[in-house]
C-alpha cells in the first residue's frame, strides 16, 4: 500500500513538474506578473481552483470585479485577505488587474451534480428562470442575462461558480456582512427571499452546463426592475 | 503612634509636592527648524501639509468612513484602542476645543476636559511640534466636514483601564519639550530632526518599547511590534538604517514605496506602506530630503541582526528548503537569489530576509501583498500568498533555506513561529 502511494505521488509531482514546464510564465512587465498574488486562490487565469470557497473570476465582467475590489478596499464587503491585497492600491491599477481577469476566456469546470430533489430543482429553476411574483422577486435572467452569465459592465455572471460560493454570498448579504454601493438591489432582493428559495435557486445554478464561448452580454433586454448602484447606467454613481 | 501618622503626612505631602513639582506639563511655544521651501501663505494650506506629514488620517478615519471622524481600531497588548472623532462637529468632535485645547493634546497629552490620554495618541513625539504649526493644524482641521460619529469607548483590559495610572506613566516616561535646534547641525539636518521626531513620529513604531508600553530610551536599538509587522530599527544598517544610502535613494523610497536600483532594491510593506501611501508620497520632496539627511545620521548602534551569526539550520531542514525554493522561489527571485527585476527583489544579501525578527518574512511568504500604489509606482509588483499551499513547517524550511543561502547567514525559523503568525490579524 505504501509503495502504491509513494508511485502515486512520484507521477502526482512527475504529472505537476510537466504542467508547470509547458504553462510558460507571464513576461515580467506586464499585468500578466502583477497579478500573480490572485492565483494561489483564483486559480490559474482567474479560472478558480478545485476547492470550492475562492470564485472564479476569470471572464466575469471587469466593472463587476474592480466595483468588488473597490468594495473590499472600502470596506463595503469583509474578507480579510482580499481587504489586504487591495487596501493601498489605487482605482486605476484596481481596474486595470479587473479589466485582465474580465478578458480571460478559458474553459468553465463541468457543473456539479445535483445534490438535491427534483421538486427543489424545479423550484430554483423557477426563481431563476420566471421569479416569484407572489414575493416580488424579479426573475436572476432578468438582470444577470437571458444567459446567466452576466451583463457589460457590472453585473456578474451566475454560472461556473460553486453553489458554496452562491449560498454563502446571498446569505452574508441577508444579514448585512456583503454590501454594494447604494441603493443595494441584491440586500433589497434577498430580503425577499427565504433561505429555503436561496438554497434552490443556487442549487439549480450550480448544476448547469456554461458553454465555452460565451461572456457576458452587451446590454440588458429589458430594464432591470430595481436601480442598483453598482450598476452605472441605473445607479446615480459609477 | 501619633509619630508615625505625623512621618506618614509628611511623606504624602513630600509626594503630592513632588508630583506637582515634576508633572509633566510645558509651556514654551518652540520654534520649528525653517523648510528649505517657502511655505504656504495661508494658514490651512500649511495646516494641510502639516497633518499630512502626521498620517492624523491613518488612525482618525476607520475603513470606508468619513475622514477624521474616528472609529479605528487600533489593537495592542493592552487592549484595543478606538481612536476619536477629530472633525470640528460640536457634540461628537472637536468643534468645541480651542487652538490651546488642541496645542495642550499634541504638546502635554491631555483632552479639553483634561483628560489624560493614552500614549497610543503619540504625543510623546508631537511635543516636539511648535506651537505656530500645532495652530496652522488646528486650523486645517477645522476646515474639514464636521461629522456627527461618537467616539467608542476603548476596551482595555486592568489595570490599563484605569486613566489615574498614566498619571504615574507620565512621570516616569514622559518629558514634554518642543524640538530644540542643534546648531552644530545643518539647517536641513534640523529640519529633518524635527520632522522625524515629532510629526513624522516615527520612533512610535521604529523603536522597542517596554512592557508599559514607553518607547525604551534615547538611541534604542531594537524596531518595536507593531500591528502584528515588525518594524526595523532605524540605528543598524542590518535592519533599516540607511546610514550608507544616498540621499535620493532615502527619498525615493518614502515617496514611492520603493527603490528603483537593482543593487539596492527595498520594497515598503504593511504599516510602512500604509504610511507611504498615506503620508509620505504627498510630501515635499525638499521635506523628505531633510528627514533623508537625519536618518542617515542616526548613530550606529550595531544591532545583531544577521550577518554575524553562522547559520545552525539542520541539513535536512536546508535540503527539504533547496526543494521547496526550486518549486515555489526560483522561477521570480532566481536560482541563486539574485531576483528578477522589476517584478521580485533579490534575497541575496536582502537585510528584510535576514533580520533578527523573523515575523515580516514569515507574514510576506503566508500572506504575500503588495507595496503600495503611489504616483512614483503605480503599478506595484506583488509577492502571491503561499498559507494555502505550504504548511508551517514547509515555511519554515524554505525560510531558513533562504537564510542560510547565497551569503545570508541567519538563524534558521521555527515552524512555531510560522503558526504564531498564520492566525494573526492582516491589517
Amino acid at each position: 500500500m505504501k509503495t502504491l502511494l509513494l508511485r502515486l505521488s512520484a507521477v502526482m509531482i512527475a504529472f505537476g513538474g510537466a504542467h508547470a514546464a509547458d504553462t510558460a510564465p507571464p513576461p515580467l512587465d506586464s499585468i500578466g506578473q502583477r497579478v500573480q498574488p490572485c492565483l494561489p486562490c483564483h486559480g490559474k487565469e482567474g479560472r478558480a481552483t478545485r476547492e470550492g470557497y475562492y470564485p472564479r473570476i476569470a471572464g466575469k465582467p471587469a466593472g463587476y470585479l474592480f466595483n468588488q475590489l473597490v468594495n473590499f478596499r472600502d470596506g463595503r464587503r469583509h474578507f480579510p485577505m482580499m481587504t489586504y491585497l487591495a487596501d493601498l492600491q489605487n482605482d486605476a491599477y484596481l481596474r486595470e488587474m479587473a479589466g485582465f481577469f474580465g478578458a480571460q476566456r478559458v474553459p468553465y469546470p463541468p457543473p456539479q451534480p445535483p445534490q438535491v430533489g427534483a421538486a427543489v430543482l424545479e423550484r430554483g429553476r423557477r426563481l431563476v428562470m420566471e421569479g416569484d411574483a407572489a414575493l416580488r422577486v424579479p426573475s436572476c435572467r432578468s438582470c444577470h442575462g437571458t444567459r446567466l452569465l452576466g451583463v457589460e459592465p457590472a453585473v456578474p455572471g451566475l454560472l461556473g461558480v460553486s453553489q458554496d460560493y452562491l449560498t454563502a454570498q446571498l446569505s452574508a448579504w441577508r444579514i448585512g456582512a456583503r454590501a454594494a454601493h447604494a441603493p443595494d438591489c441584491m440586500a433589497e432582493l434577498v430580503q425577499r427571499l427565504r433561505p429555503e428559495d436561496v438554497n434552490s435557486a443556487t442549487a439549480w445554478l450550480a448544476t448547469q452546463a456554461v458553454p465555452d464561448d460565451t461572456g457576458p452580454e452587451q446590454g440588458f433586454e429589458h430594464p432591470p426592475a430595481l436601480r442598483c448602484g453598482s450598476i452605472p447606467q441605473t445607479g446615480q454613481q459609477p | 503612634m501619633r509619630k508615625l501618622l505625623a512621618v506618614l503626612a509628611v511623606l504624602v505631602a513630600l509626594t503630592l509636592l513632588a508630583v506637582w513639582l515634576l508633572f509633566p506639563v510645558d509651556r514654551q511655544d518652540g520654534e520649528a527648524p525653517r523648510a528649505a521651501y517657502t511655505p504656504p501663505v495661508d494658514s490651512v494650506e500649511r495646516g494641510r501639509e502639516l497633518v499630512t506629514m502626521a498620517d492624523c488620517r491613518a488612525c482618525h478615519t476607520a475603513r470606508g468612513g468619513a475622514p477624521f471622524a474616528g472609529g479605528y481600531a487600533i489593537p495592542t497588548p493592552f487592549g484595543t484602542f478606538f481612536t476619536p472623532n477629530i472633525t470640528p462637529d460640536a457634540q461628537t468632535g472637536i468643534g468645541r476645543w480651542s487652538a490651546t485645547d488642541f496645542w495642550h493634546a499634541l504638546h502635554n497629552g491631555y483632552s479639553k476636559d483634561g483628560t489624560l490620554l493614552y500614549p497610543t495618541f503619540p504625543y510623546t513625539n508631537y511635543t516636539r511640534i511648535s506651537r505656530r504649526d500645532a495652530d496652522d493644524m488646528y486650523a486645517y482641521l477645522r476646515t474639514v466636514p464636521p461629522v456627527s460619529r461618537p467616539t467608542r469607548a476603548h476596551e482595555l483590559g486592568f489595570p490599563y483601564n484605569h486613566r489615574l495610572l498614566l498619571v504615574a506613566w507620565r512621570l516616569l516616561f514622559f518629558r514634554p519639550g518642543v524640538y530644540e535646534s542643534d546648531s552644530t547641525q545643518s539647517a536641513d539636518w534640523n529640519r529633518g530632526a524635527y520632522l522625524a521626531q515629532g510629526l513624522g513620529h516615527c520612533s512610535a513604531c521604529h523603536e522597542a518599547r517596554n512592557a508599559l508600553g514607553a518607547v525604551k530610551s534615547k538611541h534604542n536599538p531594537a524596531g518595536g511590534l507593531v500591528l502584528n509587522w515588525y518594524a526595523p530599527t532605524l540605528t543598524s544598517p542590518r535592519e533599516a538604517g540607511v546610514h550608507d544610502w544616498s540621499i535620493p535613494n532615502i527619498v525615493m523610497l518614502l515617496k514611492t514605496g520603493r527603490t528603483g536600483s537593482t543593487a539596492l532594491q527595498a520594497t515598503t510593506m504593511g504599516p510602512m506602506g500604509e504610511v507611504v501611501y498615506n503620508s509620505l508620497q504627498y510630501t515635499r520632496d525638499e521635506e523628505l530630503r531633510a528627514m533623508a539627511a537625519y536618518l542617515k545620521s542616526l548613530p550606529d548602534t550595531g544591532a545583531r541582526s544577521g550577518g554575524l551569526v553562522r547559520s545552525s539550520a539542520h541539513t535536512g531542514t536546508l535540503s527539504k528548503g533547496e526543494t521547496i525554493y526550486a518549486d515555489d522561489c526560483a522561477q521570480c527571485h532566481g536560482d541563486n537569489g539574485e531576483g528578477r527585476a522589476p517584478a521580485a527583489p533579490p534575497l541575496a544579501g536582502n537585510r528584510a530576509v535576514t533580520m533578527s525578527s523573523t515575523v515580516n518574512p514569515v507574514r510576506i511568504v503566508l500572506f504575500g501583498g503588495y507595496s503600495p500604489g503611489t504616483a512614483g509606482n503605480p503599478r506595484p509588483f506583488g509577492m502571491p500568498p503561499y498559507f494555502q499551499t505550504l504548511r508551517d513547517d514547509q515555511i519554515a524550511d524554505v525560510l531558513s533555506y533562504i537564510r542560510a543561502s547565497w551569503g545570508n547567514h541567519a538563524p534558521p525559523v521555527s515552524g512555531d513561529e510560522v503558526g504564531r503568525n498564520r492566525g494573526s490579524p492582516l491589517f
